[in-house]
């Protein structure tokens, strides 16, 4: 029996916006639930007094100083996107949220 | 139909808890974490990069103007600036992320536990500041196809990301709570305060109308001796008047539900500018759920003390204390004051005055006659197309006795109108007043002779008759003698 439920991966799904099929969900909390069990093998490591490590360098104060660099030419920023319109990306209506 | 209370019944029933989040975007050369320019007004995706799209391999570096602009907001707002600080992803899909994520603070915000005091009616408020953090602001959407250009209806969405990376501060207050009645006074204290401290540290024009100051109101309603109610969060709020009205409409709606037993939705709600009320905003069929991670590209920071006391030392004297001394310097009451404050008026005041200016005539001037010309065409007193120097200069010549209060008003629509400074305009227009003795002598002259009756009773004694004499004076004359003059003549001759 899986830890991780179908409606948490039906979750998961939604907020990475993918579209899983029911099938999928079942085989998904699988394997997610051989990932989760393997992550718990490091739970069993003593780490009192060790501080969590965001960052695998011991980098500090890393900043630029406040001057303008050439941009991408347009054309090669709106290449990335799949639909075009004056200038601007073109993406679906948005729905959920009123301006 | 939304039911809404009288403001006095929500009062006598509820007590009002305000908490205030604010968002102001920086005016820096370049992006938060890439070297594109923020210039306004840029064609569409003409200021964007692999950074700001998040493209594979691109690496983001940390602006470190941004980080010192915030930094010195945080130490104007009386808070402690944290010895370590990180980034963090706020994961979420939306178009106007390109990166479907948003680089901000989550845990460790740059500056903490702050305060700021404002005074309402003689009364000092403490708003207390939980957190000062950076991170970026999002994309410009334009929804085409629907009828109105709002989102629904629209048939698609168009992005341009040049918006997209500036850096952004945001401002939290803790809750506060004892405002009372004064709540709504408070909150557009609170966010007058806010911005002008921000325009003092030159990092931001902070200007509400055009978005580089965003303030997010939250009110909550609790009976006396209750514990505090469920909030709601208003948007859309686009100028310190409207923090205020917002404040006031939420008042009034919650308790309106509240005294018919119903709850309080914990929602977004937009505050609608031509109206005055608000309406329910998105939705959320589900609980936020941003999964904030640190953010691996960008390095941890670690300002120093001696990078936190120079940035201490370099701030400038802080508006209030700058407002009581100017207050001092011009000889103003505190209901002056305030009105200078309220038309937003200091900075203007005090160039004209530098510009030679004496107090009282630049007060004069920039409450009286230009506030009425700002008020008419609904223009901000900073947008008339008169400079403090040209007022400087039309104060000048009402002293030097070459205008009177009437010919200069009638400069003052030349220079607004485009004709040049106050000398060129009262050149071109011929306005002066009438310095010459002979003609005055003969327009009084003129005057007695046609109001012999006037003449009499001045002669007997009654020089409180003179201003009908001078009046018929400054009519011949078009306005354009002075009216000290006039009467002096009058006088003389009647004497």
């Amino acid at each position: 029996m899986s830890t991780i439920s179908r409606e948490e991966v039906a979750h998961l799904a939604r907020l990475a916006r993918l579209e899983v099929t029911d099938d999928e969900l079942d085989a998904f909390a699988g394997q997610l639930d051989v990932i989760l069990e393997s992550m718990k093998t490091l739970g069993e490591v003593d780490t009192d007094g060790v501080q969590p490590t965001s960052h695998a360098v011991p980098l500090v104060n890393v900043f630029r100083e406040d001057r303008p660099q050439p941009s991408l030419p347009r054309d090669a920023v709106l290449a990335g996107g799949p639909d075009t319109a004056e200038d601007r990306f073109r993406v679906p209506r948005i729905l959920d949220e009123e301006a | 139909m939304t039911k809404l209370n009288t403001y006095e019944a929500a009062l006598a029933a509820y007590e009002p808890v305000l908490g205030l989040e604010t968002h102001i975007e920086l005016d820096t050369a370049t992006k938060m974490f890439c070297g594109c320019a923020t210039t306004f007004g840029a064609e569409p995706n003409a200021q964007v990069c692999p950074v700001c799209l998040a493209l594979p391999g691109a690496l983001p570096v940390a602006n470190k103007a941004a980080v010192e602009a915030t930094m010195k907001i945080g130490l104007a707002l009386n808070c402690r600036i944290a010895e370590w600080t990180r980034f963090a992803r706020k994961n979420y899909f939306y178009p106007d992320m390109p990166k479907n994520f948003q680089t901000s603070q989550y845990e460790e915000p740059l500056c903490e536990d702050g305060y700021v005091d404002v005074v309402v009616d003689g009364e000092s408020y403490r708003v207390e500041i939980e957190r000062v953090h950076l991170e970026e602001d999002t994309g410009k959407t334009l929804h085409v196809g629907g009828a109105t250009g709002r989102i629904h209806g629209a048939t698609e969405s168009l992005v341009d990301y040049n918006r997209a990376g500036i850096p952004l501060v945001e401002i939290v207050t803790k809750p506060v709570p004892g405002t009372g009645a004064l709540a709504p006074e408070v909150a557009r204290a609170y966010a007058t305060e806010l911005r002008d401290i921000v325009r003092s540290l030159g990092v931001s024009d902070v200007r509400m109308e055009q978005g580089s100051m965003r303030c997010d109101v939250n009110v909550s309603l609790n009976r006396p001796g209750d514990e505090w109610g469920t909030r709601t969060e208003t948007k859309n709020v686009n100028s310190l008047r409207s923090v205020e009205r917002a404040v006031r409409y939420e008042i009034r709606r919650q308790s309106a539900l509240l005294d018919s037993g119903d709850k309080i939705l914990q929602e977004t709600r937009h505050f609608h500018e031509t109206t005055g009320e608000t309406s329910p905003g998105r939705s959320k069929e589900e609980a936020t759920d941003y999964r904030y991670f640190p953010e691996p590209d960008l390095a941890v920071m670690e300002p120093s003390k001696e990078w936190v006391e120079a940035l201490r030392a370099s701030l400038p004297e802080p508006p209030r204390k700058r407002r009581e001394r100017l207050q001092a310097d011009w000889g103003l009451g505190d209901k002056e004051m305030q009105s200078v404050v309220n038309a937003d008026a200091v900075e203007l005041i005090e160039a004209t005055i530098a510009a030679g200016a004496g107090a009282s005539g630049a007060v004069k001037w920039w409450l009286g006659e230009l506030s009425r010309r700002a008020n008419e065409t609904g223009a901000e007193l900073g947008a008339l197309a008169i400079t403090p120097a040209q007022v400087a200069e039309l104060q000048g010549m009402v002293e030097d006795g070459r205008l009177n209060d009437k010919l200069a008003r009638q400069v003052i629509d030349g220079v607004l109108a485009g004709e040049g400074g106050p000398a060129e305009v009262a050149a071109a227009r011929g306005l002066e007043v009438v310095s010459d003795t002979g003609a005055l002598e003969a327009a009084v002259d003129e005057a007695i002779a046609a109001n012999p009756a006037v003449a009499e009773k001045i002669r007997g004694g009654k020089h409180a008759a003179a201003g009908a004499l001078i009046g018929a004076v400054m009519k011949a004359t078009k306005g354009q003698a002075d009216a000290g003059t006039v009467r002096q003549i009058i006088l003389d001759k009647l004497s």
